[in-house]
């Protein structure tokens, strides 16, 4: 029965919006974006999605461009609604309005995601679509549209060096290099140059710290360190002496690690401990203003903080690493720039859950290494 | 030649199919992780012997990984899966049973995180259906209900709602559903609950806390002395909870596994861990206690059968072991070869092993073991069978096999 109230709401909704000359999608796409955490909202959004599911093909550019400033979760209502769109009109033998499908995907105002997904269609429809699209795409804003240009690159490089032409193919890697954001892509590109002959400094490339200000170790038996507020977090003094729990003086030391990928082991620092957290401190010297991701993995509960104020946490312990698996997301200033990172390694003495490190880099929201001077002590 | 033990089953099956599902799904059909009720029975024969040649009625490539199990109700087999280079594509499948024709494919942006160990993914957890919508969970923690063809009804982005609900290992409980709740149990070191989640809004209907410990047991719906009641199953208890209410009825202390999940057969509850720990659920004043214990039922990875009388488990390096399931006492232990993920299927008096190789074991269901074949498709298969109408599903990360003879 509420269900039945609100498909009947937004049908009137609908009709007045023609009436009063609005875009008829619009209070249709207001419902969908107005849902919120726990499911409110959800059954204005999904009686208006009935409604917008019934529309034909000519709405699509549309409720791809709601994409753009929905929230992750309304822009998951709002792909299902291009999806069943699309395929109603195919399945019902009309045709999709290709030409403002390609101008959607060129304007790359729109949103990433939106772009890729009026693609995906025009692929599905015409499969000669990435020749017309990718080779313009290399510096494309959106990730998975940069990807696939990268990878047509990536493919005519592997020819070259398949016809043993070593200059071309070196340069159609570097090339390739220079506009590839995904790791696993940059990490290919870096092993097939190596085998010409040309190494990468990875470490660089992707923008890793690998030069830090570190200082351990305070206690985290059960737990306790994590959330305990140590004098390094109200403030980092360089010339400044900590006490642990013992008494004992800590100071903050330089290391520059030579470990792959800027890794940080404070095992090797400060031996095989437990329950125990340490900090690792840097001074980043940015020539302007700007949005950057602080990107780090660990296999230990770990913090980040940038100019003093925390822009990620997350307790957990032992359970899977990858690069770049936590992102923070801040504002870089022009000139100095304080990033701390809090790791803090518990208990456990299973033989796997001993590594005690971190690796962290500076990048933007692509994952491209942003411009900036590690500042030493 | 149906036995009495096997009446009851099926009857179980039945009832348990149309309280917990709705009319819509049948004890034919396989509407969620380990067919109806969530115990790996079916029952119209199904072939014992194929190959890539041979009673391969169709196989559908697949756009991505996953280690869910397909689901089926009716015409159309469901299966999820998962892709792009950190698995933020999350794919939602309908094919027909009959052809193996893509009916449709659904497909959302992971809004959680997608780390997991390198041997699970993010369709890990197995969708579950009504016979009217499809709820597919990932282990992104992104949960979408669709109807039967392919339209959106709602969608909740759980870590969006609970920030801290995530484990880097990969999540992978499947969720089950009773009456008009969709039940996930959702536990890692931060935060950590079960729900209750009306199946017609995506609303929580009700939420309890959980401990804070990473587990991946599937929740299990058994229906005591008339009452249905689901159950979780951590790693220091078994608790029973009202499905509709959430509210906590009883629970027992003890060690368990927080990966194999629960079956029940027989009146008793099979608690997989270090050892197997058969519950009997309260009845009257007798309080819910541990009956048998057998250490030698450890499993890895795949959960117990009960079937006909007998409990089995297969160990990750193809132990296959048996045991009455009323005393505990071990009937008889046979290896197979291969290494097991999947849970093992019984059928019309048979059980199915699916190995991670590619070959399944088809033996006679009994305390003797009698195997009848080895067949093998050399593909890689962790999720568990399905079978559904006389068909076995399969599922690797590439394709997924219907096996049933041709039409």
């Amino acid at each position: 029965m509420r269900n039945l109230c609100v498909s009947i709401a937004c049908a009137i909704i609908l009709l007045s919006s023609r009436a009063s000359g609005g875009s008829d999608l619009t209070p249709l796409l207001a419902r969908i974006k107005a849902v919120a955490s726990e499911g409110k909202g959800n059954p204005a959004a999904s009686a208006a999605l009935k409604e917008l599911i019934k529309q034909g093909p000519e709405a699509l550019p549309e409720i791809l461009g709601a994409i753009n400033d929905a929230s992750p979760q309304a822009a998951n209502w709002l792909r299902s609604a291009v999806d069943a769109v699309a395929d109603r009109a195919l399945s019902g033998g009309k045709s999709l309005p290709v030409k403002k499908l390609e101008a959607f995907v060129r304007d790359t105002r729109h949103s990433g995601q939106a772009r890729r997904l009026a693609y995906e269609w025009l692929v599905r429809i015409d499969d000669r679509t990435p020749d017309r699209f990718l080779p313009d795409m290399l510096d494309d804003p959106g990730a998975e549209l940069r990807r696939d240009a990268v990878a047509v690159v990536i493919k005519e490089a592997q020819e070259y060096f398949d016809k043993e032409q070593k200059a071309a193919a070196s340069a159609a890697y570097r090339k390739a290099l220079t506009h590839a954001r995904d790791r696993d892509q940059i990490q290919l590109i870096a092993a097939r140059l190596k085998k010409l002959g040309v190494e990468v400094d990875l470490t660089a490339h992707f923008g890793f710290i690998n030069r830090w200000q570190v200082v351990g170790s305070f206690d985290n038996k059960k737990g306790v360190g994590f959330h305990t507020v140590y004098p390094p977090e109200k403030g980092v003094d360089l010339a400044a002496v900590y006490k642990d729990k013992d008494g004992v003086a800590l100071r903050w030391q330089e290391h520059e690690t030579k470990l792959p990928l800027g890794l940080v082991d404070f095992n090797k620092i400060y031996g095989n401990l437990h329950g125990t957290t340490a900090f690792a401190f840097a001074v980043v010297t940015s020539p302007s203003e700007r949005p950057v991701e602080l990107r780090a993995s660990s296999n230990n509960a770990i913090q980040m903080f940038l100019n003093g104020k925390q822009i990620f946490g997350r307790e957990e312990y032992h359970h899977g690493t990858r690069m770049d698996q936590h992102v923070g997301k801040g504002i870089l200033r022009a000139g100095r720039n304080e990033i701390l990172v809090k790791v803090s390694q518990n208990e456990q003495t299973e033989a796997w859950a001993q590594t005690w490190t971190f690796q962290l880099r500076v990048c933007d929201h692509l994952g491209a290494a942003v411009p900036l001077v590690v500042e030493k002590k | 030649m149906v036995g009495e033990p096997m009446t009851r089953i099926l009857v179980a099956a039945i009832v348990v199919a149309s309280c917990a599902f709705g009319a819509a799904v049948h004890a034919e059909d396989s509407p969620q992780f380990r067919g109806v009720g969530g115990v790996g029975v079916a029952e119209t024969p199904l072939p014992v012997k194929w190959d890539k040649n041979e009673n391969i009625r169709w196989k559908a490539a697949l756009p991505g990984r996953g280690l869910s199990c397909p689901v089926v109700v009716g015409k159309r087999v469901f299966v999820t899966a998962c892709s792009g280079p950190d698995q933020e594509r999350l794919h939602v499948l309908c094919y027909d049973v009959a052809s193996g024709d893509k009916l449709w494919h659904r497909q959302i942006w992971a809004t959680g995180a997608t780390v997991c160990h390198q041997k699970s993914n993010m369709a890990a957890p197995t969708p579950v259906t009504d016979g009217k919508h499809i709820y597919a969970l990932f282990a992104t923690c992104d949960l979408a209900c669709y109807d039967m063809d392919g339209n959106l009804v709602w969608y909740r982005s759980l870590e969006g709602d609970y920030p801290t609900l995530v484990n880097n290992v990969g999540m992978a409980a499947s969720p089950v559903l009773w009456k008009n709740r969709f039940i996930a149990c959702l536990e890692t070191s931060g935060a950590s609950f079960a729900v209750g989640i009306d199946t017609a809004t995506g609303q929580n209907a009700w939420k309890v806390e959980r401990p804070k410990v990473i587990n991946w047991v599937t929740p299990l719906i058994i229906k005591n002395h008339g009452k249905d009641e689901v159950l979780f199953q951590g790693p220091s208890d078994v608790s029973a909870h009202d499905p509709a209410t959430g509210v906590k009825l009883w629970s027992v202390a003890g060690s368990f596994s927080t990966i194999p999940s629960p079956s029940f057969g027989d009146g008793l509850v099979m608690a997989p861990g270090g050892k197997m720990q058969a519950i009997r659920p309260p009845s009257g004043d007798d309080k819910a206690k541990i009956v048998w214990e057998n250490a030698k039922l450890a499993t890895g990875y795949s959960s117990p059968l009960v079937y006909r009388g007998l409990v089995y488990t297969i160990s990750t390096r193809g132990i296959v072991n048996c045991a009455d399931a009323l005393t505990g006492r071990t009937v008889f232990s046979q290896r197979i070869d291969g290494t097991f993920s999947a849970s093992p299927l019984a059928v019309d008096g048979k059980i199915y092993f699916v190995n991670e190789e590619g070959a399944t074991t088809v033996m006679q269901a009994g305390a003797q073991p009698k195997f009848l074949s080895v067949n093998n498709l050399g593909d890689t298969f962790l999720a568990s069978p399905a079978a559904a109408g006389g068909a076995l599903y399969l599922r690797s990360d590439n394709a997924l096999y219907c096996i049933a003879a041709k039409k």
